[in-house]
């Protein structure tokens, strides 16, 4: 423990490499639980497979690896990747679902057809370009560091700035545009700032796994809260910490991987808020249940004849009757379906 | 970002809340909506009826642009929806929203105000003012830091009238204020149109259950994709109307079941055996 302290203090590289995973933990939480609350995870994932050809492309524009044109080109095609889903789901009649695997699938495959060229040239230059698939956080650089914590800071402004439209954004864009507030442009706006999100986290985490910072982050955090303010902040704290840890630990082994820990931390992290969160964790609903369970057998047992189960309308016996069951979500989802006719 | 609108202005002219005209909407190539002309005057509590699959959502949604029309157009108050929005309060189906959503109920009430508020300033203590003013008038005051995950569905449906109501709008547009609620909420709804038409506002609703149009609105459009009419209900609500809305998949209570009817004007029984 002293031993990776001291690291992360006094050792140059593991400093530099823990800072700019702690700015991509935050950063990506914060604008995840945005994507989350959407329902828009894999939004983010065929994101950031998408910026796949772009890395590429920057490369063969640049002529080399200049980080510049590598995060810009993935910028580019992460967000065309993202205008590409919109698209599809618009002009026709695929869902969402079937819109983001096709355009994932096809963007990957156009980046691993364009890397395996550039690889192919013998360019010697070329070397390293592979580590944007599963990231390698040992090179970022203290320049790639600084770039990184500036374009973080003014994604988190920005997300401050218009914290009031986004939340309306995440939870009623219909009403919100009744209300006159843009939400067309901020969709848009947001799914730029997650794009910048994915580009600051493509060199230490890679196009593959870069979506589990997206998610993890934010899905843990909405288990130890029922605030979205602190549930941003929770989102930022657990995905820094998942990027400190994960470098930090990594740089004791060389045969780590740093981007594959930090995302398998972020993970665990969600195993256990899953498991152990208070009110909405695993063992909370069971032990819960069990309990209203005992009650209600209690309830159940004594006394003669038809009970009214506990809050339950005097309308039961009706249902019962009709031999249904009441479950009123079915109703309350479509109170207008047909019910259907009986023999 | 704007500024609360001159209400006097707009009313001398005369011109209708919500007036409809040759509004036709489609998904994709199959018609939803067909040259529907609609006119709901002045303080008139208006309900929307018909089969499911009518388009009675799809009718609110298109007049405010949340559904692109293919022909046609809508006014209210005499102008286009974007020049008087402040005026038209929209209650969408309390289903449409994931209710497990990170916040409280206050919260969801404030956000009636977001327009208004404008970018980047934060909601003040007059904001959560009138949001409590506003959930005291459906009855939920006492709910308002209760996180919405914990309401029940009618608790729900006031929290979303009360978002609206903040708005102080002259118009609103309710889609199926009524479905699947509780009595208390049931009340407080009805409790609250009353209320809205003694303050001279205009209510267009959604509504499902045949049985009680004529307690609750005084006025009523039948739709099943084309406008089969509309007008004050005990001119409307009658049995040929229903039976062409309907289309035969309806029976009728005899009128000996709901005294205060005129022979034609029976009451129909919800029509739910059977639909689209």
């Amino acid at each position: 423990m002293r031993d990776l302290l001291n690291l992360l203090l006094f050792d140059y590289t593991v400093r530099t490499v823990a800072l700019g995973c702690a700015v991509l933990g935050a950063v990506s939480g914060v604008l995840g639980c945005f994507a989350v609350l959407r329902r828009q995870s894999l939004f983010g994932d065929a994101l950031a497979h998408a910026a796949l050809p772009g890395v590429c492309l920057g490369f063969v524009f640049a002529g080399g690896k200049s980080p510049a044109w590598l995060l810009v080109g993935a910028a580019v095609s992460g967000w065309l990747g993202a205008l590409a889903v919109l698209g599809v789901v618009r002009g026709s009649r695929l869902k969402e679902d079937a819109a983001l695997g096709i355009v994932l699938t096809t963007f990957f495959g156009v980046g691993i057809v364009l890397l395996t060229r550039i690889q192919n040239t013998g360019n010697a230059s070329q070397s390293g370009l592979n580590s944007f698939l599963f990231g390698q956080a040992a090179v970022l650089l203290q320049r790639d560091v600084l770039i990184m914590a500036g374009a973080g800071a003014t994604v988190l402004a920005l997300v401050a700035l218009f914290y009031k439209e986004f939340k309306l954004l995440a939870f009623d864009p219909a009403y919100g545009s009744t209300l006159g507030v843009p939400m067309g442009l901020l969709g848009v706006l947001l799914t730029g700032l997650i794009t910048v999100a994915v580009v600051i986290g493509l060199q230490s985490v890679g196009v593959i796994l870069m979506a589990a910072m997206l998610i993890a982050p934010a899905s843990a955090a909405r288990q130890w809260t029922d605030r979205l303010a602190v549930m941003i902040g929770l989102a930022a704290l657990l995905g820094a910490v998942s990027g400190v840890a994960g470098a930090a630990l990594s740089s004791l082994d060389a045969r780590v991987p740093t981007g594959p820990l930090i995302v398998l931390l972020a993970t665990a992290i969600v195993l256990f808020s899953l498991a152990f969160a208070p009110r909405r964790g695993l063992l909370w609903v069971g032990l819960q249940r069990r309990r209203e369970n005992r009650k209600l057998a209690a309830a159940a047992v004594h006394g003669p004849g038809f009970n009214k189960a506990p809050g339950e309308p005097d309308y039961a016996d009706h249902l019962g009757a009709l031999g249904g069951v009441h479950r009123p979500t079915d109703r309350d989802a479509a109170p207008n379906a047909p019910i259907k006719e009986r023999p | 970002m704007r500024r609360a609108n001159d209400n006097g202005q707009h009313r001398a002219s005369g011109a209708p809340p919500l007036e409809v005209r040759d509004l036709t909407v489609a998904y994709h190539t199959k018609p939803v909506l067909w040259d529907v002309d609609l006119v709901v005057p002045a303080g008139a509590l208006c309900a929307i009826v018909g089969p499911n699959g009518a388009g009675k959502s799809t009718l609110l949604k298109a007049t405010m642009g949340l559904t692109p029309k293919a022909a046609g157009w809508a006014h209210f108050f005499g102008e286009e929806y974007g020049s008087v929005r402040d005026r038209v309060g929209y209650v969408p189906q309390r289903t449409s929203v994931d209710w497990d959503f990170p916040t409280n109920v206050l919260d969801v009430v404030t956000m009636g105000l977001y327009g208004r508020i404008g970018w980047v300033r934060r909601p003040g203590k007059r904001d959560r003012q009138a949001a409590l003013e506003a959930l005291d008038k459906v009855g939920m005051a006492d709910y308002a830091t209760r996180q919405i995950s914990q309401l029940s569905g009618g608790q729900q449906q006031r929290v979303f009238l009360a978002r609206s109501l903040v708005q102080e709008a002259d118009l609103y547009l309710m889609d199926e204020p009524f479905a699947g609620v509780d009595a208390t909420t049931e009340r407080a709804i009805i409790g609250l149109l009353s209320e809205l038409r003694s303050a001279g506002k205009t209510v267009v609703a959604v509504h499902h259950d045949l049985s009680t149009v004529d307690d609750y609105f005084d006025w009523v459009a039948l739709l099943n994709l084309r406008l089969v009419a509309a007008g004050p209900v005990e001119e409307v609500f009658t049995h040929d109307n229903l039976h062409v809305t309907y289309g035969g998949r309806i029976t009728f209570l005899d009128s000996s079941v709901a005294p205060g009817l005129s022979d034609g004007e029976q009451v129909a029984a919800i029509p739910r055996s059977e639909g689209s």
